[in-house]
């Protein structure tokens, strides 16, 4: 079965001047956005306290929300777990769920929410507790970042020295919009932004590097079997050879990211959800953006093939 | 197919062997059983099995199986709710010699076992438990050392006969103490006893305002961190021994970065008993020894105890008379360590006090060479029972002797205690004087409480996960790329079998994000059979041969699969270096996912396509 044409020529690089731009707008709407409305940052960054709940009939997110009110929590963020019976409460601890010491007693806490919520419907039932210091969520938050720069720095090293230059500049240039545009919809979407989120986020970073690298890789290929390489058409080729291993690729992981997402429950939601945005960006970026990037800097056979002379390694490479 | 060298047939073949038998012990769930251990007068014994049998029989509750190992007794059961009871019934049989914990059975056969093949720990969101995340005061043991040497340096200049005007902690915390002579001359004096009594600290000349001469002394950093790391060293040593009296099985205590403690305490619901254990206090006191050894036991008979003694009990069960006046106490001991005696060579704890004790010390073993001293270990933790359908807490206090010995002379800040019977004794002697406190408070700095139910109903929802998620992809690469995308199939099943034997050989702990990075690598592994079956047709559509298109599309798509694998493999191993739980987790499972991927997605498909289309004269292929 083939589904995509093996004989395209679609002139994915004359439309550089309008991709990149599409790109560089979503890019400065999605730093916009993080700036004014941020991140969701779940209990693992924020600190405070959280309860998972369930019911035995459906509840609506409202509903909860309210019962908690009227017990003074009007701070609480009920979250629904998927389906209608589980919702998610977190919170800044109040002061009834503190000891003398004024430590939060998680004994006190699930007393008080599950109070709250009992008043209004019966069937209420705590499945879990937990309370996090802010302190470890700032720690977090930085030993994210520096995990981010860790794989970004790596990787283009890696392409600097496998490739060239300019693949790495490229790639590193792309990564850094692939991560923003994600992080920018999971703001725009309002999705609870946790520990798992981020690591779905650094892992989004592995895939679409990976999908890059497949990318170069024809091009560095094709520069150096063509007797007259032209860059855009080298390009070009590149990207149309490629298109049906890009798209089936992104297609079989985003049907198992889907399975994850309707059937893996929620603690794995926002893991699956942040997974699939990355892929149809990163997806997105390495056809229509990264190849752009590398034309401007200027790559050309040139570039690629005096380095088969130094590295022998290299030349036994096809 | 001659370019597939019969080697790498047998390479693949023990491989994929091995894998499955290593995958396997994860097919065996355990089911739920209640472990039962001695506590220091508890014998674990034939005795112990039919008593444990005829308690069960007697409440009509079924089990499985009763089964005796050196040091507990494990009884299975069908389900939850039996094993429930079950514990209540052995926890009222046994009484308080014995600890009795909720605990899971293998099921996993005995030759699968003998051969290292075990299954996979499940986290704490897969089954349920309390986790905690501690951070150690790690001011407080600057605070205390510093302290401690302000004291000691105080009493040597004394002993030198060295006039000071003040030994003082600075007040910057780390500065060290500041030390104020009266004389350039004194000051030297001063630094050179320092030097030599107390070789962990530097010293340096300080201000010099009229006649006052300062000097400081700071511990030197390698030292400081040394403190540091012992003081986490040893609470993790205390936190262990205190959940084990608490009868969880398997609790987690690990270190986590330079100052904190993860805790996890699988199948405990109630935080409230675990977090009274945890900050339970314990401590030691110095007691001089009283009378004869016949007389204590006189009095353990007839309850008459002098009115200057007191009565304890050893930790082998034997009375002892103490003296009621305290020589020291154990938050005044700054240091234990086993080791030998150098004249004797038999097993050793050396001891050393602060100044405080050590002159009370000096004045006691003065006056009583030859006669007793005692150390009694004090522990008090607060005992939860359920009286009428409501909780009744009572603080239970356990005072016991854990050593008895003779003085042999005159001591004070440092001393050993010698004729212990083994090396381990010896160890265990000083981890209990150092671990009788913490070695500096801890702070619950994270605490999360996770639903038994939720647990099992992540694992539910996460097998689900996997199995639905590899069943689309299979479908789909095999309606797509026909026969090569049912040998990618093959494949991708042989990787989920050696990633889950890795897996459980490395014995990684099962999560839910590691289910999640399972998936997830499930999802990618497909991407280096994409790339070799894009090749092959390529291949074929510029008219080479099928059996030249096999072998093109395989070499070319080599170097891809590896650019891409690696760069993968960068993020991988990032995050993985990130310390945190869940995180890791998911990048330990990426990390060989990645890994198993490349093997069975290249070679596994290499040798299958070679076995099926070698040697055959081929006009077309099924890709």
């Amino acid at each position: 079965m083939e589904i995509f044409n093996h004989n395209s020529n679609v002139n994915f690089l004359g439309l550089r001047k309008f991709s990149i731009g599409i790109a560089v707008l979503l890019m400065l709407a999605s730093i916009a956005l993080l700036a004014t409305r941020g991140l969701d940052y779940g209990l693992d960054f924020t600190g405070g306290i959280s309860a998972e709940v369930s019911y035995q009939q459906p509840v609506a997110v409202a509903e909860v929300r309210e019962a908690l009110a009227k017990a003074g929590m009007e701070t609480a963020v009920v979250q629904s777990l998927g389906g209608t019976k589980e919702v998610s409460i977190r919170m800044q601890p109040t002061a009834a769920m503190k000891d003398e010491g004024g430590k939060v007693n998680l004994d006190k806490v699930s007393d008080v929410v599950s109070k709250a919520l009992q008043a209004a419907r019966p069937d209420a039932t705590l499945k879990s507790r937990s309370s996090v210091s802010s302190q470890v969520g700032d720690e977090l938050r930085s030993d994210g970042m520096v995990a981010a720069v860790f794989v970004i720095i790596g990787i283009g090293l890696y392409l600097w020295v496998r490739f060239e230059r300019r693949f790495a500049i490229a790639a590193l240039a792309t990564e850094v919009h692939d991560v923003l545009i994600t992080l920018g919809i999971l703001a725009l979407m309002r999705r609870e932004f946790d520990l798992t989120v981020l690591a779905s986020v650094l892992a989004v970073i592995g895939y679409s590097i990976n999908d890059k690298v497949v990318v170069f890789d024809r091009i560095r290929e094709l520069f150096r079997l063509a007797r007259k390489a032209e860059p855009e058409e080298v390009l070009n080729r590149s990207i149309n050879s490629t298109l049906s291993r890009t798209i089936i690729t992104s297609l079989f992981t985003g049907i198992t990211m889907a399975a994850l997402y309707f059937i893996g429950g929620p603690v794995v939601h926002g893991f699956a959800i942040t997974m699939l945005i990355g892929i149809v960006v990163g997806t997105l970026s390495s056809i229509f953006v990264a190849s752009p990037i590398l034309l401007w800097l200027g790559v050309s056979k040139k570039d690629l093939m005096p380095q088969t002379k130094e590295n022998p390694e290299l030349a036994r490479r096809p | 197919m001659s370019d597939f060298p019969r080697w790498k047939y047998f390479l693949v073949a023990i491989v994929l062997v091995l894998g499955i038998v290593y995958a396997l012990p994860n097919m065996f769930m355990p089911v739920p059983a209640v472990q039962i251990t001695a506590n220091r007068n508890g014998l674990i014994d034939q005795a112990l099995e039919q008593k444990v049998g005829a308690a069960l029989k007697q409440q009509n509750i079924a089990y499985q199986d009763l089964a005796l190992s050196s040091d507990h007794l494990l009884a299975s059961f069908a389900n939850g709710d039996v094993q429930k009871s079950a514990a209540d019934a052995i926890k009222a049989a046994l009484g308080d010699n014995y600890t009795v914990a909720f605990n899971l059975r293998s099921t996993v056969p005995h030759w699968l076992t003998a051969i290292g093949a075990r299954s996979m720990p499940l986290g704490l969101d897969l089954q349920g438990g309390v986790h905690f995340l501690m951070e150690v005061d790690q001011n407080d043991v600057i605070d205390k050392q510093e302290t401690r040497y302000a004291d000691d340096i105080r009493t040597s200049l004394r002993d030198k006969h060295i006039q000071y005007d003040s030994v003082n902690r600075n007040a910057t915390r780390g500065q060290g103490v500041a030390i104020v002579l009266r004389s350039a001359a004194d000051r030297t004096a001063a630094a050179s006893v320092i030097a030599a009594d107390y070789p962990d600290l530097a010293t340096q000349d300080g201000a010099v305002t009229g006649d006052r001469f300062v000097l400081n002394a700071a511990l030197r950093p390698e030292k400081l961190r040394e403190f540091s790391l012992n003081a986490i060293r040893q609470n993790l040593g205390t936190l262990r021994n205190r959940i084990n009296a608490l009868g969880v099985s398997e609790p987690v205590i690990q270190q986590q970065g330079d100052s904190r403690i993860i805790v996890e305490l699988a199948g405990v619901q109630d935080t409230a008993e675990a977090k009274k254990l945890i900050g339970a206090t314990a401590t030691l006191e110095y007691r001089g020894g009283y009378g004869t050894p016949q007389q204590a036991i006189d009095a353990a008979r007839t309850g008459n105890v002098p009115p200057d003694a007191r009565l304890y009990k050893g930790q082998d069960g034997r009375p002892y008379l103490l003296s009621k006046k305290i020589i020291a106490r154990g938050d005044q001991l700054v240091d234990a360590s086993s080791g030998f005696d150098q004249q004797s060579g038999t097993p050793m704890v050396s001891v050393t006090l602060n100044a405080a004790a050590a002159k009370s010390m000096l004045d006691y073993t003065t006056a009583n060479v030859g006669k007793p001293m005692g150390v009694v270990y004090i522990e008090r933790v607060v005992d939860t029972k359920i009286v009428d359908g409501k909780e009744v807490r009572t603080p239970k206090v356990t005072e016991e002797v854990i050593n008895y010995a003779t003085v042999n002379g005159v001591f004070g800040k440092n001393f050993q205690t010698t004729g212990l019977r083994s090396p381990k004794e010896a160890s265990e002697l000083a981890l209990l004087l150092k671990g009788g406190s913490l070695a500096a408070p801890i702070d619950i700095v994270e605490e999360r409480v996770i639903g038994p139910s939720l647990g099992q109903d992540n694992i539910a929802k996460g097998l689900k996960a996997v199995l639905i998620g590899l069943g689309l992809v299979l479908l789909a690469a095999a309606i797509y790329y026909k026969l090569f995308g049912l040998v990618a199939d093959v494949a991708l099943f042989f990787n989920l079998v050696l990633l889950v034997a890795v897996m459980s050989l490395i014995g990684v702990t099962l999560t839910m994000p590691g289910i999640a990075g399972i998936v997830l690598t499930l999802g990618m592994a497909i991407d280096a059979n994409v790339l070799i079956c894009e090749r092959v047709r390529e291949e074929l559509r510029n008219g080479s041969t099928p059996l030249a298109s096999i072998r093109a599309g395989y070499e070319k798509a080599w170097a891809t699969i590896l650019d891409a694998n690696v760069t993968h493999l960068i993020a991988a191993l990032a995050l993985t270096t990130m310390g945190s739980g869940p995180i890791k987790g998911f990048g330990v499972t990426l990390l060989i996912g990645i890994l198993t991927s490349m093997f069975t997605s290249v070679t596994v498909t290499h040798a299958i396509t070679a076995l099926i289309h070698g040697g055959r004269k081929l006009k077309t292929l099924s890709v």
